[in-house]
């Protein structure tokens, strides 16, 4: 099933929203994780694995650790 | 008393307890002489002998952002909330971190994490855990955040005594302050064990009441009637300070932490030593830590946990080494037992009842046990007398753990 950019963006604002209390609006696909949204890693590893439930993308650890911004994953994501 | 030693006072109280989610519904709940104690209606009750406890009176998920709430244990929770208000309370001063202090501890830790965690790992895999488990489980997880809270960069520390856990907490912060390692700690204890296991593990000790048809009535410090403990849940939390550090900023003043005492009773691990003696040891103590005379003692906010073998031993004991002229109460008729949130929690009360000279009074007690020969407030809150007056919190714990910390009236 084909998920949108901009369905993959809300509901990655969601859940970030959900797991760091960061506005789901200031989630836009240029930001950095780490340098624009100051997410730790251990968030990194529950926004993970949030988004595998939603969208039904498993996301391994050697492929986490190179999403860098939110675009990142989307692409992941889609592809 | 030696002029060279550094004075030590409370600047600020915070509380979310089975009475209300803050200090002020804690104490009108208290000298109102109200119960915090309600059956539960989960449905594990059936399988246990005991349906009742004292659950917070305000659940800390309603308190916390949500994204907070689901990194911390209950515990943590409970202990962060507390934290906040004892430190807005204390006027949120700003302090040199390097010598800003935490002191706050557990006596079971995050043992609610640890069984859901464990039934996650098994449900669904370790990769669905929460990164946050350990840190969740920790028994220094509450300290840990509270010194994130703050930035405590003195020392954070947690000491670890069941029931004993809070006093001994305010006890190490008293000693931080007055070795001179800190000038301002925040310290108190928090539990959050309201969880079958424990029910069922407590039970199996028969330590807990079973009066199920009288929930409101199971917690009955020092009467004839009375079965075992209730367990309660929340945490209590004090700011500490050096009088020093405190005068200097300006910050109001409840009262002044005088001393504390310890004891082991190296006898059994759960039992209590029968003729009291480490309790009377950790009171004398305290009095010689606090550099005051029995006389002065008027107030005492016992350990008494309603449970058959501790609460004569202590009437007994306080009669030995203070004398049967304090008011005594055991606030845990009303809150329960917090286990390691009570020494924080009675800390609180005991304070509040210098400051208000007014103790609360022990509810359910109808018929005071045989050697009970102590002054027990029953019935309606009692006020104190004027002038400056001393008053002990007793705490002991499995393990064999005896506590009691002075606390006294402070006029500047």
């Amino acid at each position: 099933m084909a998920t949108t950019e901009l369905e993959i963006l809300n509901g990655l604002g969601k859940i970030i929203n959900e797991i760091t209390g960061i506005p789901a609006s200031e989630v836009t696909p240029e930001k950095s994780f780490v340098d624009h949204l100051d997410i730790d890693s251990l968030s990194m590893v529950e926004i993970a694995v949030a988004a595998q439930d939603e969208f039904g993308v498993e996301i391994p650890d050697d492929q986490l650790k190179h999403l860098k911004t939110v675009k990142d994953v989307i692409n992941f994501i889609q592809n | 008393m030696s002029t060279d030693r550094v004075r030590v006072v409370v600047t600020g109280l915070g509380a979310t307890t089975p009475l209300g989610g803050d200090v002020a519904s804690t104490w009108s709940g208290l000298v109102a002489g109200r119960s915090g104690v309600r059956p539960l209606n989960q449905e594990w009750i059936d399988v246990l002998p005991v349906g009742f406890a004292a659950p917070a009176a305000v659940d800390p998920t309603e308190v916390l952002p949500r994204p907070e709430a689901r990194r911390l244990d209950r515990a943590e929770q409970f202990a962060l909330v507390a934290a906040r208000e004892a430190w807005r309370d204390a006027g949120s001063p700003e302090v040199d971190a390097d010598r800003l202090g935490v002191v706050v501890g557990s006596g079971i830790g995050g043992i609610t994490t640890v069984l859901s965690a464990y039934d996650t790992f098994k449900e669904k895999g370790w990769q669905r855990l929460s990164p946050f488990t350990i840190p969740m489980l920790m028994p220094n997880g509450a300290a840990g955040w509270v010194g994130l809270e703050v930035g405590a960069k003195a020392g954070v520390h947690s000491t670890v005594s069941a029931c004993a856990t809070g006093a001994e907490s305010i006890g190490y912060a008293l000693e931080m302050i007055r070795s001179g390692r800190a000038d301002i700690v925040v310290a108190g204890g928090t539990e959050a064990a309201i969880h079958p296991l424990n029910l069922a593990s407590f039970a199996a000790m028969r330590a807990l009441s079973t009066r199920n048809d009288e929930p409101e009535r199971a917690s009955r410090p020092f009467d004839k009637n009375r079965d075992g403990f209730v367990l309660g849940e929340g945490s209590g939390i004090i700011v500490l300070e050096s009088l020093e550090h405190a005068r200097a900023r300006g910050a109001r003043i409840y009262a002044e932490a005088l001393g504390v005492g310890y004891s082991a009773d190296a006898h059994h691990i759960a039992q209590p030593e029968p003729e009291g003696r480490g309790i009377v040891l950790a009171m004398e103590r305290a009095l010689a830590n606090a550099e005051i005379a029995p006389s002065e003692v008027l107030h005492i906010n016992a350990h008494a946990t309603s449970t058959p073998a501790g609460d004569v031993m202590e009437a007994v004991a306080i009669k030995s080494a203070i004398g049967d002229h304090p008011v005594v109460t055991a606030t845990k008729s009303m809150t329960g037992h917090l286990l390691g949130g009570a020494g924080g929690v009675e800390s609180v009360a005991t304070i509040l009842s210098l400051v208000n000279r007014l103790v609360p009074p022990t509810t359910n007690l109808d018929d005071p046990d045989d050697g009970v020969e102590i002054d027990v407030v029953r019935g309606e809150a009692r006020a104190l007398p004027e002038g400056e007056i001393a008053a002990i919190n007793n705490s002991f714990g499995f393990g064999g753990h005896n506590v009691a910390v002075v606390f006294k009236t402070f006029h500047s």
